[in-house]
């Protein structure tokens, strides 16, 4: 049964006794009321008929949510949030699913197609056979779409969403969840635990190569709606898996914030490697409107010569907050994070990574490449630390900034800790500006100002995009030209 | 195809050039020679549209339209290459990448369709060993780390490609090596056509016994001093510039 279908008929399957939550429950109900309180936090939990493990969690995390303070160290600016005039739950609003893939709500994919999903995902998502992206669609706060279910279960591989997980799966979610990234860690990811509304979920199993690159399309769809997404990727001993994620939203005037929590896990001799591409809206030229963008990504690298790799791709949002990282705790285990970060308008991106090393032997590798133009400010902040026991560690990390126009601004802060003296740290950092003679050569050959400075910076990101799944590539190489429209003249 | 009328020119306050005036017809080659310093390269940047450069006096028609006024990629479309004296490197973008969006950007600016990949592998690679650029070279970055001789093939290699209707040959044949001349300049003579004009700058007579000009010009201070057929250019290797820099 397709999720909608799925979702709808649990949804009205829940006997919400309107009185005790302290509001009228509407069944057919959409949005839970604005604002933050236990009773929300029940509501969202009713509604996904999560066992009463799942409740307690959340409300463990909404209790130390309120004893909490909104970090303020890092290099954005941004008007106070009420956290009282925010919706926490918002379903699709298609009433009746479609019986199969064909009868998907036709605005739906054509929402698809405005977000440049390649074609062979909308071929999956049409049902054309031979397709092999897996579509896990976060459309607002509940999974509608997802495909291909049957064929990753013949290798025993899990993908669903997580609410799916909570009451499937219970052991290993259990098991998992908040293992990486505690409901206690930050701020915003403890109000992630207690309200998080889907994300996906993925198991492999142990020895299992998945057979197909995991996507998962995230989009914010409803007025006012706080996206808490929440993200689960577990590799057993000798697994792989390859997953996608690309957003965009909307044009819209209200600010919305986006608090997602990715937690991975890789055993022995797993592999994980996560690529996201983020153009979620910037807001216009002054900056309003557009998403607030505070994630917290994490990776464990739980098991000996075990790897997780990140490669960010970071062009919308007014403010970005987010520092995927990794923690090397198997010995010879390896972490990576390769980002483009870029910053046009009046954008504020403080992004980085954290590499913690545990492990003897483990190893990272950070090549971070930030672009700054128009009024934005591009801070790289990264941590390599290596702790007492992580004899023979490694990192080598790249810091390459690029500045466009005289009134941006990029900064590095690389933080180094090391407590064994066997530990090799290596850290370089440039920053420079397009020259106007390279830009006159472009022209002169018969490119525009911004054809010119799309091509350059292509090429100042060359080797972050070559991590990236080839399907990304070309659709990343557009999107870095159209991020930077504008940018001069 | 090209009418300079008294063009004057100013780099920060300098005046650089001091009322040119030269005209190429259809399918003519001129060549510009003179002293370091004399303005070639400026005259050639002013041609492209370089911004640093204010133009006081005078005025330029290509095709009988108002040069001045197009932007620089305008200029190129309509069919204006320069062939740089210094070309510029362009880190991680590979010199097949680059080739590509200026043969399809200029392709866009004049309406036509872009070109598929297929169609434009075949023309890059026939270019290409034309004038001996190898294919492991087109995947390498523009010009990062080409030698020098190997920056002036290319530039080359790129205006087969543009098939540009007024090429400016900014001392192509500096830094080239006795074969690598002899490529350069059979690529050139290519591409002489009854449609097609060159300006040759160069400081040696030895380009022009391959390239064959039709006017040879001396440029000095400023100014083209001294303009004549293929054997001023003879007689220039022969005495020097000095009694033209004096005239002038
Ligand atoms: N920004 C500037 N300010 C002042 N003078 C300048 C500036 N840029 C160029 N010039 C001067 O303009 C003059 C002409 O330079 P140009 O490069 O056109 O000479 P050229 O004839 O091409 O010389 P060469 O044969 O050495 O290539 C030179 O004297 C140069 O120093
Ligand atoms: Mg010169």
């Amino acid at each position: 049964m397709p999720a909608v279908q799925e979702t709808i008929e649990q949804v009205k399957e829940i006997d919400v006794d309107k009185y005790k939550y302290g509001f009228v429950t509407d069944i057919e109900m959409e949005l839970a009321p604005k604002g933050l309180s236990e009773d929300i936090v029940r509501f969202i939990s009713a509604k996904k008929e999560e066992p009463e493990w799942m409740l307690e969690w959340r409300l463990d995390a909404y209790r130390r949510w309120r004893t909490m303070e909104e970090p303020t160290w890092a290099r954005v600016d941004y008007p106070k949030i009420d956290f009282e005039d925010l919706y926490y739950y918002a379903a699709p609003k298609s009433s009746p699913g479609p019986k199969s893939l064909d009868e998907v709500d036709p605005e739906l994919l054509e929402t698809y197609k405005k977000l440049g999903i390649p074609l062979n995902e909308q071929a999956v998502l049409a049902g054309v056979e031979g397709a092999r992206v897996a579509v896990d669609a976060v459309f607002d706060s509940v999974s509608v779409v997802t495909t291909f279910k049957d064929e990753l279960a013949k290798s025993g591989v899990i993908f669903c969403s997580i609410s799916e997980a909570v009451r499937e799966h219970p052991e290993l979610v259990k098991k998992y969840l908040g293992s990486v990234v505690p409901s206690t860690d930050n701020f915003y990811a403890t109000l992630n635990a207690a309200v998080f509304s889907d994300g996906s979920f993925v198991y492999i199993p142990k020895g299992v190569r998945c057979p197909m690159e995991l996507s998962t399309y995230f989009r914010i769809n409803e007025e006012k709606t706080g996206q808490f997404e929440r993200t689960l990727i577990i590799a057993e001993e000798g697994s792989y898996v390859s997953y996608l994620e690309g957003c965009t939203a909307p044009m819209r005037d209200e600010n919305q914030l986006h608090a997602a929590v990715v937690e991975l896990v890789t055993l022995d001799d797993a592999e994980i490697k996560y690529s996201t591409v983020q153009n979620w809206y910037p807001g216009d030229a002054e900056g309003k409107g557009g998403i607030y963008n505070f994630v917290t990504k994490r990776g464990d690298c739980r098991g000996k010569n075990s790897k997780i790799s990140w490669t960010q791709v970071e062009t919308g949002s007014a403010i970005t907050w987010k520092y995927p990282s990794c923690i090397l705790r198997g010995e010879n285990s390896r972490g990576e994070f390769y980002s483009i970060a870029i910053s046009n308008g009046k954008q504020q991106v403080d992004s980085g990574t954290k590499m913690i090393h545990l492990g003897k032997n483990s190893s990272s590798r950070i090549i971070s490449k930030g672009i700054s133009a128009g009024r934005s400010q591009n801070t790289y902040r990264g941590l390599v630390s290596a702790h007492r026991k992580a004899a023979g560690a490694r990192n080598f990390t790249q810091c390459d900034s690029l500045l466009i126009g005289d009134q941006c601004g990029a900064h590095t802060v690389p933080y180094i800790e090391s407590k064994n003296s066997t530990a090799v740290f290596e850290h370089e950092a440039t920053t420079s500006k397009i020259s106007d003679d390279q830009m006159f050569y472009c022209q002169q050959r018969g490119m525009s100002d911004e054809e010119a400075i799309a091509l350059i910076v292509n090429g100042f990101v060359r080797d972050v995009i070559q991590q990236l799944p080839m399907e990304f590539m070309a659709e990343t190489q557009k999107l870095i030209g159209i991020s930077l429209e504008g940018s001069v003249g | 195809m090209l009418e300079i009328k008294n063009l004057h020119a100013n780099v920060d306050g300098n005046e650089i050039l001091r009322g040119i005036n030269l005209t190429i017809k259809p399918g003519e080659v001129h060549a510009i020679m003179g002293p370091n310093g004399s303005g070639k390269s400026t005259l050639s940047y002013v041609l492209a549209g370089k911004d640093d450069y204010e133009i006081t006096e005078g005025e330029i028609l290509f095709k009988g339209e108002n040069l001045l006024e197009m932007s620089p990629d305008e200029r190129a479309a309509a069919g204006v290459f320069l062939a740089f004296q210094y070309p510029i490197e362009i880190p991680g973008v590979a010199t097949m990448t680059f080739l590509r969006t200026a043969m399809n950007a200029q392709r866009k600016a004049r309406g036509e369709a872009e070109l598929n990949t297929p169609d434009f592998m075949k023309i890059v690679k026939q270019k290409a060993s034309e004038l001996k650029v190898s294919p492991e070279m087109l995947k390498r970055p523009l010009n990062v780390g080409f030698s020098g001789g190997e920056k002036k093939r290319n530039e080359i290699m790129q205006m087969a490609l543009l098939e540009p209707s007024l090429c400016v040959l900014d001392e192509t044949d500096s830094g080239l090596d006795i074969d690598a001349l002899r490529v350069v300049s059979d690529g050139v003579n290519a591409l002489r056509s009854p449609e097609r004009s060159m300006l040759v700058i160069t400081h040696y007579q030895r380009l022009l016994d391959h390239i064959i000009p039709d006017v040879v010009h001396v440029m000095s201070a400023g100014k083209i001093v001294k303009s004549g057929g293929k054997e001023l250019a003879l007689e220039l290797e022969e005495n020097g510039y000095a009694d033209y820099v004096n005239a002038a």
